[in-house]
């Protein structure tokens, strides 16, 4: 199993192939709907070489890191992602499938769409290291998250040739 | 005549929402657990793996099976010889409320679906069957939209045979694909009205995917099967787990069929009071 860490490096990405299991270390940002809808706009975090996870987490209980915090449905993200692959973007996380447009996209800008664990929100928790709020706090569970994460286990779904596991 | 306090309610209601979100139904384990050791597909059985493991630390920990805890469906069956002091819908509304808050759960519900604006715990879809007798019986399902969105419905003809009907729910489970976290369990409702046949859908998915189902569901299941989805859409051989089905009488010219997916998180818990 492959572990790599973010920012994803050009080399890292072009190693991947949908359908190989990685291990992901670093800092990614929890980032869904409403979220999207403004970062078209402006993003309030530096996109660099960045992964966005689909995510909106449960509360956090008491003495926890985080809540519940698994993957939602990536296909509702598919119209605002390219314009955020054109400023950098290099890593999404998220469950099923994506549109051509998506996956042209990846294949463009050389991207990697991974799946987590879907509806493991409780187990997926346990790889969450430290969690900061960073914007939209007014959109609650929606609001932007820096995530710490260790090797969070996941699948590539979309590798930068453009190849889908689901294909 | 029996005297239920709505404080009562309340409190079970708020119970019933902690136990729906954390604990896997056990029906539902079950038949996961059975499709673990089935499966032959080595990544789809490390993400059946992956669930059972997700389901026990969730119990474990308190916290939510998944971070969409849902829109709250809850079902009342009230005996028409219960006397409830103080107001049913109220007191639903807050023992949902007040369970949300305590399991920290997330505020998935928007008060106006057109303005959306800021997510709260309030708001739940309620069903109400007014029956004979002296219990009160409520059941929270907390519904999580992943899978909610890829609900169908359609108005058949009424000469419309078995093997159509057959199709058009097959096409729904298709078109989910990989989406709404597959394994699913599908609910389906036919008959009755336009409305009703989503309540049917519904009310299918409350029961035990365990027990003996029809021919229809069977025949169902197995053509499911074929489509290996799989788990997390990855492929393999367990691409439901179930197939549920409510009929109703319906009209002469029509024939209504709702279909309700569930994500292999079918989360719900009753009482009877």
């Amino acid at each position: 199993m492959k572990r790599i860490k973010t920012p994803l490096s050009e080399k890292d990405i072009l190693g991947l192939k949908a359908g190989d299991e990685v291990l992901l270390n670093g800092e990614i940002y929890t980032g869904r709907d409403q979220a999207h809808k403004r970062m078209v706009k402006k993003i309030p975090f530096n996109i660099k070489q960045a992964v966005i996870y689909y995510c909106g987490p449960t509360k956090t209980p008491r003495g926890k890191i985080i809540g519940s915090c698994g993957p939602t449905t990536s296909s509702r993200m598919d119209a605002f992602t390219p314009a955020l692959l054109k400023k950098g973007l290099k890593g999404m996380v998220g469950k099923g499938s994506r549109s051509k447009e998506v996956r042209q996209a990846i294949k463009k800008y050389k991207a990697v769409y991974f799946l987590a664990y879907a509806g493991c929100g409780a187990l997926i928790s346990k790889y969450v290291k430290r969690a900061k709020p960073v914007a939209y706090a007014d959109l609650g569970p929606e609001a932007i998250y820096k995530l710490k994460v260790k090797d969070l286990p996941l699948i590539v779904g979309i590798d930068a040739k453009g190849r889908s596991i689901y294909a | 005549m029996k005297i239920i306090k709505a404080e009562k309610i309340t409190k079970v209601v708020a119970d019933l929402c902690v136990k729906a979100n954390c604990v896997l139904r056990q029906d539902i384990l079950r038949k996961l657990k059975a499709a673990y050791r089935q499966e032959k597909n080595s990544r789809a059985k490390k993400a059946l793996g992956a669930i059972i493991e997700n389901a026990r630390i969730a119990q474990k920990e308190k916290l939510a099976i998944c971070q969409d805890t849902g829109l709250p469906i809850v079902f009342i069956t009230l005996g028409q010889n219960v006397k409830i002091t103080g107001e049913l819908k109220k007191a639903v509304l807050k023992g949902i409320e007040l369970g949300y808050k305590k399991g920290n759960f997330r505020e998935s519900v928007i008060v106006d679906p057109l303005a959306r604006g800021k997510s709260t715990y309030r708001g739940a879809v309620m069903h109400t069957d007014i029956v004979k007798g002296d219990k009160l019986k409520i059941t929270v399902m907390p519904k999580g939209f992943g899978c909610e969105n890829k609900s169908q419905f359609k108005m058949f003809n009424p000469t419309a045979g078995p093997e159509e009907i057959k199709k058009f729910i097959i096409n729904a489970v298709k078109s989910s694909g990989a989406d709404a976290c597959p394994p699913y369990i599908v609910g389906v409702g036919i008959g009755g009205s336009a409305d009703y046949a989503g309540f049917l859908a519904k009310v299918a998915l409350l029961k035990n995917i365990n027990a003996k189902r029809s021919r229809f569901e069977r025949d169902l299941e197995r053509a499911i099967g074929r489509l290996s989805i799989g788990p997390m859409g990855l492929g393999g051989k367990v691409t439901c787990l179930a197939v549920r089905i409510e009929r109703f009488p319906t009209h002469i010219a029509g024939l209504p069929v709702a279909v309700n997916i569930s994500c292999h998180a079918l989360r719900s818990a009753s009482r009877t009071l």
